[in-house]
């Protein structure tokens, strides 16, 4: 009797076929993730980003200039998305991450292209995403030799051929050395965050009706808000524990720079905690089981990592994705924590995250509240 | 009160669906203030899903009626805050201590003095000892008295057990049920699902539901003797091999052996007589004897069989 039977194999086995075949979600869920994961993600994530958002100050209104921006715009790594007036505005849109290259061009950039005398034009990378920018900095390099070669012709043909006629003057900002440990680990702040609390408040209702423990509680004339409200509570606390603790990892471990933005990142972290925490509850009033559950969890995470900036550039995400990636809390909770610790963002630049993370908040909470049963039926 | 007013339970019509199975139909009841009332029937009879109706946890598809005073429909926040309801299975939480699950139920009521009111239920319980003890180590006597003390926490006016007493032994359940009637004598409206003809006779009156419609109603001695069922009890050498052979025989709506004798009845006595008439002789001894409540039972299960098929 004893020793291997292959018919108590096959017993088991047919039970667990059986098993697998009437839980249909979870076969769903199966198949899907190779089909929808692989076309999602693989279309939508770019290791060498393209048309990347480009400001510029053109400081003077000249041929060259305008040869300058056409080359620019030209170019397949550089889309100008905004054209401004003054050093500051450069600065403001490059602080709120809506450029991520600013170019300015001199007011006295011809006359010192005509003379020779080291004419530079400035551009200036946001490096707090290092891997973003990098493509398009080493396509950097034969811009000079190529922007003008139509222009400087017959006199100052000569211009042309001996050194480049102006030199680029590449400006790191925010994280100048590009160490990429800055941009991962307070992305990691989010993608931790979100997978721990989103995946604790999942099991929250479902356990309850799994357990038995549901009929009782619904025979009470507790409400369902406040049956939400007491559940997510514990986890706000365990959630801000988790920050304290990568925040101080962060430090100390990583030198990660923590340039300011407090108050905007106060609220975007209990914000994105709720959030995170109300979405786990919806996912928690859905599935039927705890298993279910937790595949629901995960498939939410998938996106979460992939389309939200953390693993790869945001910019370098085709319209459709960046679309799918807008509405992921994620993506601007990363958004407001990189902003903050690497730019020292303050709320007049944080404000749409925050308005992004509170509008999240608001769209899960009241789901939730419709899907949640009060009764059995 | 007025006389209206004096009924616990008055319930008109109820009717229920799940997918296109009709679970209950036009279910109706009323329950005098006060009274235990067993609700019988078989396994999938509706008996569950009339029980939640009645507290609000299921909306009927049809019907209407009060439960204390309220509307079942309107009202059931108004209900749920009078009434307590002990599921079939254990829903207390077995990773809370048995004094934390009750101050659980303590805060959700809202209740004043808590901590007195808990400690009050542990002393009744027996179980002040042990009531930093986790409830899912408890046996299932003791976890089905817990669920009792935590239903009642908060003197409700209307109880509802569903089958309370699956499975817990004898003695337990006899202390259960002493508890019940405590509960009662101070005014408590009960109702209460079970299978035990035992615990039917407890009761002060019973419903008998079957595929989803009531049957029977009133003391067990008004179903008894509503059945019209004649019993013969016989005795002899081997007598329960004649369950087999009367099985079936016209005149013999139900046979079962009982201990070493067997029980048949019928509600025509003529045919009952003729078909028992073979052995009605020496060794076997037959004597005519007061139906139970069992064999009304079984007859009324095979009656409504019949009328659903």
């Amino acid at each position: 009797m004893s020793g291997f039977s292959a018919s108590r194999v096959a017993a088991v086995m047919i039970k667990e076929f059986k098993q697998l075949a009437r839980d249909r979600l979870t076969f769903a869920i199966m198949l899907l993730i190779p089909v929808l994961q692989l076309t999602l993600f693989g279309y939508a994530i770019n290791f060498q980003p393209r048309q990347l958002p480009t400001a510029v100050l053109v400081q003077e209104d000249s041929r060259f200039a305008r040869s300058i921006v056409a080359a620019l715009r030209n170019s397949a790594y550089f889309q100008l998305t905004a054209q401004v007036r003054t050093p500051a505005e450069l600065d403001t849109l490059v602080r709120r991450g809506e450029a991520q290259f600013a170019i300015t061009i001199p007011g006295d950039f011809t006359r010192r292209v005509v003379r020779g005398d080291h004419a530079q034009i400035l551009i200036e990378v946001d490096a707090s995403d290092p891997s973003a920018t990098g493509g398009a900095v080493a396509a950097l390099a034969s811009l000079p030799q190529q922007a003008l070669a139509h222009d400087l012709k017959g006199a100052l043909g000569p211009r042309a051929m001996a050194a480049p006629p102006f030199e680029v003057v590449l400006h790191n900002r925010f994280n100048p050395e590009s160490i990429t440990a800055y941009n991962i680990v307070p992305g990691l702040l989010g993608v931790i965050l979100s997978m721990t609390m989103v995946m604790m408040t999942s099991l929250s209702v479902t356990r309850e009706i799994e357990h038995g423990t549901m009929e009782s509680l619904l025979a009470t004339p507790v409400q369902p808000i406040e049956v939400m409200a007491g559940k997510l509570a514990p986890y706000v606390l365990v959630g801000l524990i988790q920050t304290a603790i990568i925040l101080i990892l962060a430090r100390l471990l990583f030198d990660v720079p923590m340039q300011g933005g407090w108050t905007g990142l106060s609220l975007g972290v209990g914000l994105f905690i709720v959030g995170s925490l109300a979405l786990g509850f919806l996912i928690s009033t859905v599935a039927r089981s705890q298993l279910q559950a937790m595949q629901m969890s995960v498939f939410y995470m998938l996106p979460s990592i992939l389309l939200s900036g953390f693993a790869f550039p945001f910019a370098g995400m085709p319209a459709w994705a960046r679309a799918l990636g807008e509405m992921i809390p994620v993506t601007h909770f990363l958004r407001l924590v990189r902003g903050a610790m690497l730019k020292g963002q303050e709320l007049g630049d944080q404000w749409r995250e925050l308005a992004a993370l509170a509008a999240f908040v608001c769209v899960v909470t009241a789901l939730a509240m419709a899907r949640y049963r009060r009764t059995l039926d | 009160m007025t006389g209206a007013a004096s009924l616990a339970i008055d319930v008109k019509g109820l009717n229920k669906s799940f997918g296109d199975k009709h679970v209950v139909q036009d279910f109706s009841i009323q329950v005098a203030g006060g009274r235990i009332c067993g609700f019988l029937g078989p396994n999938g009879s509706g008996k569950t899903t009339t029980l939640r109706m009645l507290c609000g946890l299921l909306t009927p598809d049809s019907g209407t009626g009060t439960c204390l005073g309220f509307d079942i429909l309107a009202q059931s926040e108004q209900i749920k805050r009078q009434t307590g309801y002990m599921t079939q299975r254990f829903s207390l939480y077995e990773d809370l201590t048995i004094a934390e699950n009750l101050e659980f139920t303590a805060r959700v009521y809202g209740l004043d003095r808590r901590a007195g009111r808990v400690d009050q239920a542990l002393e009744r319980l027996g179980l002040t000892n042990r009531r930093d003890q986790l409830a899912g180590d408890l046996s299932g006597g003791w976890k089905q008295r817990l669920a009792l003390a935590s239903a009642t926490l908060h003197d409700p006016q209307l109880l509802l057990l569903d089958e309370p007493t699956a499975g817990v032994d004898p003695k337990a359940r006899r202390d259960f049920w002493d508890e019940i009637h405590d509960l009662a004598g101070r005014g408590l409206t009960v109702l209460v699902s079970t299978h035990y003809m035992d615990e039917a006779e407890r009761c002060h009156e019973i419903a008998y539901i079957s595929y989803g419609k009531l049957i029977a109603r009133g003391t067990v001695e008004d179903v008894v003797a509503g059945a019209h069922l004649v019993t013969f009890h016989g005795e002899g050498p081997d007598v329960g091999k004649l369950v087999h052979e009367l099985a079936g025989r016209p005149g013999v709506e139900t046979v079962a052996p009982f201990g070493a004798a067997v029980h048949v009845s019928g509600t025509d006595r003529k045919a009952l007589e003729a078909a028992i008439a073979p052995w009605r002789k020496p060794p076997f001894k037959w004597t005519e004897v007061e139906p139970t409540l069992e064999d009304v039972f079984i007859k009324l299960m095979g009656q409504a069989q019949d009328n659903y098929a």
